[in-house]
């Protein structure tokens, strides 16, 4: 029943591998991307806070698909953004995780604001009543304590980042789903075979990440 | 402790130069509520001022508009000579030269105890590490919790959390220190210990202005004792004539609630 996965034919781990590492550069780059959009969306001008509403709001409310044949249309071949990619494979790849990386970041944006909720006002006023800055009162002291008050939600937000990088097949990401399809095309009288090596293959990439990220919520939340 | 107050009345003496804090005329509005009307209140160098008053009588939104955490509607007020500046750079310099110290502590959950005093000597005054511990861990074992360097603030008690704080905001070196209720949210024991400190501070010569409900602590320490009623200051005098002898009614009334018991 699994004999296509003898054959030789079929790099399954190596299609694994673009998924993992779509999911690595994305994650990296919504943390990053996400934290500062949070920041906007806190910050004392109002300019940045618009911005970062808007963003938010128009980003995490378009399909991802949409946005990831935004990224490859209408950056890669309209508008010959390349990201440095020598290639129609590499610039396929940097595209899709900016894709990602664009529509995660908002997801990772509204976790860490929930997160900077939770942190007591007389937080950040005993910090700005010790001389502190907007900046250094927001790095050193609040979005510390947020962090790890949203590991558990940020969990989430990878492990939906993880299967959202099948999107990435409809802009000729080769990662795994991308083989699913040829696989399905090819071995149709093991059908369900192939789609549970696939599901197979998600769970073990995702089931660690809630696993170990509830054991880290748990290690790292504030004591009050 | 009635040899504590060596400047005991002292006020009359401080000439204007003296002057540390300044609010004239201040007004502030929460809604439709007046909280603070206005206000005229100076503080001079090394004079211990005790806010007294009822519940919502505006006296710790007085003490909070000191280092702008409060924003006035009208009127001024400076600090050593400068006018509070708009929220920013400056804003932030001068809020260094005031320490505070809140009803809740507000020590940094995230952080040790011995991080929270250096943080400011380090991120704000630019010390070097090594000094900044070194002033940490004197100033611990001057409030009397130098063994509880490097636990978390949640492992400790109310009183000693308080302790802390008060080391945090002396670690800027502050020209006024600012007391919002601190031991408004102690367990009855532990509320020694935090006065006991604060007495010290006053003795040092420190510029307090202390919003409490602790009697005992205004008649041996203050200078001068401030008694607010519904946004106004009411009365202000010497501990031993605002006890023994209030001249207002609205105080007199206040005193004969919370005295005798």
């Amino acid at each position: 029943m699994f004999d296509f996965l003898d054959s030789g034919q079929y790099d399954l781990l190596g299609a694994f591998w673009v998924t993992v590492q779509l999911t690595l550069y994305s994650a990296v780059g919504s943390l990053i991307w996400g934290t500062l959009l949070a920041g906007m969306r806190v910050s004392p001008v109002p300019l940045m806070r618009a911005f970062g509403t808007a963003y938010v709001n128009l980003v995490r409310n378009t399909p991802l698909t949409l946005v990831l044949v935004a990224c490859s249309l209408g950056l890669g071949l309209t508008l010959g953004i390349t990201l440095g990619g020598q290639d129609f494979k590499a610039m396929g790849f940097r595209l899709a995780v900016l894709g990602l990386v664009a529509y995660t970041g908002t997801f990772v944006c509204e976790s860490l604001r929930s997160g900077i909720n939770t942190v007591p006002v007389g937080q950040a006023e005993a910090a700005r009543a010790l001389g502190l800055s907007f900046f250094q009162v927001l790095t050193l002291i609040v979005l510390p304590q947020a962090f790890r008050s949203v590991v558990a939600p940020l969990a989430n937000v990878l492990i939906a980042l993880t299967k959202n990088t099948t999107v990435a097949s409809a802009i000729s990401v080769a990662e795994a789903s991308a083989l699913m399809k040829t696989m399905l095309e090819n071995e149709t009288s093991a059908l369900f075979a192939v789609f549970a090596v696939f599901a197979f293959g998600f769970i073990v990439l995702t089931l660690p990440t809630g696993l170990i990220l509830g054991w880290v919520s748990k290690r790292v939340a504030v004591k009050r | 402790m009635s040899g504590v107050s060596v400047t005991k009345g002292a006020e009359d003496a401080v000439p204007a130069t003296g002057d540390l804090v300044v609010l004239s005329n201040v007004n502030k509005h929460f809604g439709a509520l007046h909280v603070l009307q206005d206000i005229d209140l100076t503080i001079a160098r090394g004079e211990v001022v005790v806010v007294i008053g009822p519940s919502g009588s505006g006296k710790s939104t007085l003490c909070r508009t000191i280092n702008r955490l409060e924003t006035i509607d009208s009127g001024e007020i400076s600090i050593d000579g400068k006018p509070l500046p708009q929220e920013g750079r400056e804003l932030a310099r001068l809020r260094a030269d005031v320490g505070m110290v809140f009803q809740s502590f507000n020590l940094f959950a995230h952080k040790t105890v011995l991080e929270n005093v250096t943080l400011g000597q380090i991120k704000v005054r630019r010390t070097d590490k090594k000094s900044a511990e070194e002033k940490a861990r004197g100033l611990l074992d001057r409030v009397g919790v130098g063994s509880q360097a490097d636990k978390y603030p949640a492992q400790l008690s109310g009183g000693q959390q308080q302790r802390v704080a008060i080391a945090r905001a002396l670690a800027m070196d502050p020209k006024v220190m600012l007391f919002d209720e601190p031991t408004s949210a102690l367990d009855p024991e532990m509320i020694n210990e935090v006065l006991e400190v604060m007495q010290q501070l006053a003795r040092d010569g420190m510029t307090m202005v202390v919003v409490t409900h602790e009697m005992g602590f205004a008649r041996s320490a203050a200078n001068r004792v401030v008694f607010m009623a519904d946004g106004r200051i009411v009365e202000e005098a010497t501990p031993d004539a605002f006890f023994s002898n209030p001249r207002s009614d609205r105080a007199k009334d206040f005193l004969s609630k919370i005295l005798h018991h």
